[in-house]
């Protein structure tokens, strides 16, 4: 059997490509550690030694401002230097493999890769090729996966409802377009959450999507139903314009997130969206601005989240 | 093999050697784990008024390089300001130095407090940095191959343990 990419001949995790794949007790050290990595961006002084001297490259094949922010202050708070590449305006366009400008920054002194890049599979390949002491960590790759998101999810669920083992969480929206949903459905079964629920039109659920252990609603009220969580997806503007759906009013009449819809769940729900919001289009900004809303701290855990997964790879 | 000492006999004159030092603005913060075991005892027979701080050094340690991070890294809560205080700090075993580096390197990045001192129920010796406990509970010499902890039994009592080093 093929080792797993992710993980080191003891079993240690060597990158964070996807959450999927990863053992239970992997995801539970990275909660874990990233709710010490709270305490720390809590203090006056938010940085702690653990990655000094070490470079950090976040390499954006696609850009992303927030991502790529969480990223750099999380492994500055890890003391490391951080370079940012925007490699979408740079080398690659001038025809430059990928793999090229890899083996160029590690000559660099590279330690940690940051890869956000449009093709699936992208940072899997990098990892293939780096230096044994050499990590890369997944920031985005095609619809295929966004493990820190994920994890940062998932971080969010346990920090407001303590335990996995008895939720139900509804995920809705362009679940086929969504590496964020991908990521977070592989942690939640993988954690226990007996009931994840994906709700949307046909168009946007992915074919046989039930293999992923969640159950299938088209009614955003019926899906709702004694929610715990909500995640609401981000709409794709350039979908609109293909044959997938028809407008976006009629997308928020049937899938946008209101009260009153939100109201179909527990009373002590909470909805997450992992950003950039259209407000209007998959959430209203009633709910968005609400009282259940945790949109922004999952921001602010994202950091943590971030700190702790540089922090363990980089250290084994 | 000298037999280990009773963890729990040697409370009482380490509390009676604290108290001289301790006043109305002292502050305690404990090591984890077994320096949190400690503390929370030490903290309560004093009756200091300020709560606990638990601190957890894993994001200060020096070997990161080598060991990685560590497994399970308990969050530090320092639920007072550091700033301007005179600090208890607690450990069960006096070791090497280097948590206790670690720990001071922590401290300060919470405030400059206005004096540390030292407080640990074992020193086993070994020391590889300049550092030393102002108070003791009972001093051993022990070969290097043991490792020596404090546990804490299912109705709190504390007690110590020899283990063969990993």
């Amino acid at each position: 059997m093929p080792r797993n990419p992710q993980l080191n001949a003891n079993g240690k995790l060597q990158h964070l490509l996807s959450i999927e794949g990863l053992p239970r007790d992997v995801l539970l050290q990275i909660l874990d550690t990233a709710e010490s990595f709270v305490g720390v961006t809590e203090r006056e002084v938010k940085k702690v030694p653990l990655l000094r001297g070490k470079s950090v490259f976040n390499l954006f094949f696609e850009s992303s401002t927030r991502t790529r922010t969480t990223f750099e202050i999380a492994a500055k708070r890890l003391s490391a230097d951080v370079i940012n590449l925007n490699i979408a305006t740079s080398s690659q366009s001038k025809g430059e493999s990928l793999l090229d400008t890899v083996a160029n920054l590690s000559a660099m002194q590279a330690d940690l890769f940051i890869v956000r890049h449009a093709s699936s599979g992208a940072p899997f390949l990098i990892a293939r090729h780096v230096k044994p002491h050499e990590h890369v960590i997944n920031a985005g790759d095609g619809r295929h996966a966004h493990p820190t998101q994920g994890l940062l999810d998932l971080f969010t669920i346990r920090h407001y409802k303590r335990e996995f083992g008895a939720l139900t969480v509804a995920v809705v929206g362009d679940v086929l377009h969504s590496r964020v949903a991908r990521s977070l459905i592989h942690g939640l079964t993988t954690l226990g959450v007996p009931e994840v629920r994906v709700i949307g039109p046909q168009t946007l659920l992915p074919a046989g999507v039930e293999a992923l252990g969640v159950r299938v609603f088209h009614d955003l009220r019926e899906g709702l139903r004694d929610a715990d969580v909500v995640v609401m997806l981000r709409l794709q503007n350039e979908r609109m314009n293909g044959a997938l759906l028809p407008s976006a009013q009629e997308y928020f009449m049937k899938y946008g997130l209101t009260a009153e819809k939100l109201a179909h769940a527990k009373a002590d729900v909470i909805v997450m969206h992992p950003g950039p919001m259209n407000r209007g289009v998959e959430i209203d900004s009633s709910v968005a601005d609400g009282p259940r809303s945790v949109i922004l701290p999952q921001v602010t855990f994202g950091i943590a989240v971030r700190m702790a997964v540089m922090s363990i790879v980089a250290g084994n | 093999m000298n037999a280990l000492p009773e963890a729990e006999t040697l409370l009482a004159p380490l509390v009676a050697e604290l108290r001289a030092r301790v006043t109305p603005a002292s502050a305690m913060i404990g090591l984890y784990t077994g320096g949190a075991w400690l503390a929370e005892r030490l903290h309560a027979m004093l009756g200091i008024e300020l709560p606990l701080g638990l601190m957890d050094i894993a994001f200060y340690r020096d070997d990161y390089a080598k060991q990685g991070l560590k497994h399970d890294p308990k969050r530090t809560r320092i639920p007072f300001e550091v700033e301007g205080r005179d600090l208890l700090l607690v450990d069960d075993v006096l070791y090497t130095g280097r948590t206790v580096r670690a720990a001071m390197n922590e401290l300060f990045d919470y405030g400059r407090p206005r004096s540390i001192t030292l407080v640990v129920l074992i020193d086993r010796g070994g020391r590889q940095l300049p550092i030393c406990a102002q108070h003791c509970g009972a001093r051993l010499e022990l070969p290097e191959r043991k490792r020596l902890r404090l546990k804490r039994d299912a109705d709190g009592a504390l007690r110590l343990e020899l283990e063969d080093a990993a």
